[in-house]
């Protein structure tokens, strides 16, 4: 993944979001505290959002070229987006949600993204016929990452996607993250306030505050790895076959 | 029931239908742009929108007469370019109704727009679906008890409109006969028993509607 963001700034409530960066990594680690500007870095990622002035281009492709106007449209963009809630359509059921994107994105070229594939490694395939309101925190996330993936995106951006699970949820749904990432060779950006999510899953992570990037580095050099999340990853994900 | 009580029922029914059906495309998308859209105007808009509800609707009824007259402006255009002629005639009744009806649908729908979480379809729109597959796959199904509650008030509200129909569309027996313009004529004849029997027939289709429309509002607020 080449992601190029170059000279962005995006006004936002309280400060203007500014951010020159060159993003090559597997997992990027967006890291501060709330309110730092890192859900609008990804919605302007997304194109949800339209930055004044900036550039911001994926693998040689223009997505959003402020000076000459240009900004796709995110339905032509091909990246993924999980917020911290999932958004699941709570109208859909768990396979007309996982499907939703298949016939926009669904490229033939990537099986690794069929839908048997995915649900099996997201455990997805008994909870297909079911309503979203029947589902725990934890399998609406799951569903959420699996929809995303379906649509086969050149990005998956993530936004504090374990922020609203409890410690015992969060536990079950890292290693999920951690086969995503292993798995499916989708580069990804990850939102989080934990330090512990960006040593587990992030190969490089910058530090946001208040819309600047004021550290960057591997997030071993930034933060100290806490003892219990080797053991959290150490448990695989059991996979099931879909339904 | 008498046969004329049919009669009038069955058009005034087929007005309110006629009406809500006219009214739900426009009412729809006002809704969704005062919803999801900021733009220059919207506030006077807003307050246009609004205004049926609060003025006399006699004095709306005149207004529509003066436009749609033959020597008003739309009326006088519909005339001589497609040789429609409105008030006067049931479609006089259908654009007062209509009318007077279009605050509370716009209102009813903008809220229930309002409930959907723009997350979600800010999602939707990550997923490959353009603005217009988000509104009818997601938007619209999310708001669809809300929508439908907002039409059923329309529905009610033409069911008993009296003001600027009266203005606009006369009381022509067998032409322009509601059911409160015949309640209204029969009291003036000194008719009561035969206008107790279309207030009661009034006060159950108002019933019905105005109680289906709120367990569509208590389903859209679960």
């Amino acid at each position: 993944m080449n992601l190029e963001i170059s000279g962005l700034r995006l006004p936002l409530a309280a400060f203007v979001l500014e951010l020159d960066a060159t993003l090559q990594s597997r997992v990027t680690g967006l890291f501060g505290a709330s309110g730092a500007g890192k859900t609008c870095l990804l919605e302007a990622i997304a194109g949800l959002r339209r930055p004044t002035a900036g550039r911001i281009s994926l693998d040689g492709a223009m997505l959003t070229d402020a000076p000459a106007r240009t900004f796709r449209p995110p339905e032509t963009r091909g990246i993924g987006y999980v917020p911290q809630d999932g958004a699941l359509f709570t109208h859909l059921s768990v396979r007309e949600n996982l499907c939703y994107g298949q016939r926009v994105h669904g490229p033939a070229d990537r099986p690794g993204l069929a839908y048997a594939h995915v649900v099996e490694v997201l455990n997805l395939g008994a909870l297909a016929p079911r309503r979203i309101s029947s589902l725990s925190g934890g399998e609406k996330q799951r569903v959420a990452f699996g929809r995303a993936l379906l649509a086969g995106p050149r990005l998956l951006l993530l936004d504090e996607p374990l922020a609203s699970l409890d410690t015992a949820l969060k536990d079950q749904i890292l290693p999920y993250l951690a086969t995503i990432r292993d798995e499916f060779g989708i580069p990804m950006l990850l939102v989080s306030h934990s330090a512990d999510e960006m040593v587990a899953l992030c190969d490089e992570v910058l530090v946001l505050e208040a819309g600047r990037c004021v550290r960057r580095g591997p997030p071993g050099e930034l933060f100290r790895p806490s003892p219990r999340l080797h053991h959290v990853l150490a448990k695989p994900v059991e996979r099931t076959s879909s339904a | 029931m008498s046969p004329a009580a049919w009669q009038i029922t069955w058009f005034t029914a087929w007005v309110a239908v006629v009406s809500t059906l006219c009214i739900l495309p426009p009412g729809l998308a006002l809704a969704w742009l005062l919803a999801r859209r900021d733009w220059p105007g919207k506030s006077v808009v807003e307050t246009l929108v609004a205004l049926p509800l609060v003025i006399p609707p006699v004095a709306t009824g005149l207004l529509l007469l003066k436009l749609l007259g033959r020597r008003g402006v739309i009326g006088h255009w519909l005339e001589t370019s497609l040789g429609l002629e409105i008030v006067f005639t049931w479609k006089a009744v259908v654009v007062a109704t209509a009318v007077m009806s279009f605050p509370l649908l716009v209102r009813t729908a903008r809220v229930a727009f309002e409930s959907v979480n723009p997350r979600v379809e800010h999602v939707a729109r990550t997923l490959g679906a353009g603005p217009w597959r988000v509104f009818w796959t997601i938007t619209l199904p999310l708001a669809r008890s809300g929508v439908i509650a907002g039409a059923v008030l329309a529905f009610a509200r033409a069911l008993g409109e009296f003001g600027a129909t009266v203005m606009v569309a006369g009381f022509i027996p067998g032409k322009t006969e509601t059911l409160s313009l015949s309640i209204y004529h029969l009291v003036q004849l000194g008719r009561d028993g035969e206008a107790l029997g279309l207030l009661v027939i009034s006060v159950a289709l108002a019933f019905g509607a105005v109680w289906f429309s709120e367990r569509m509002l208590r389903r859209a607020r679960a």
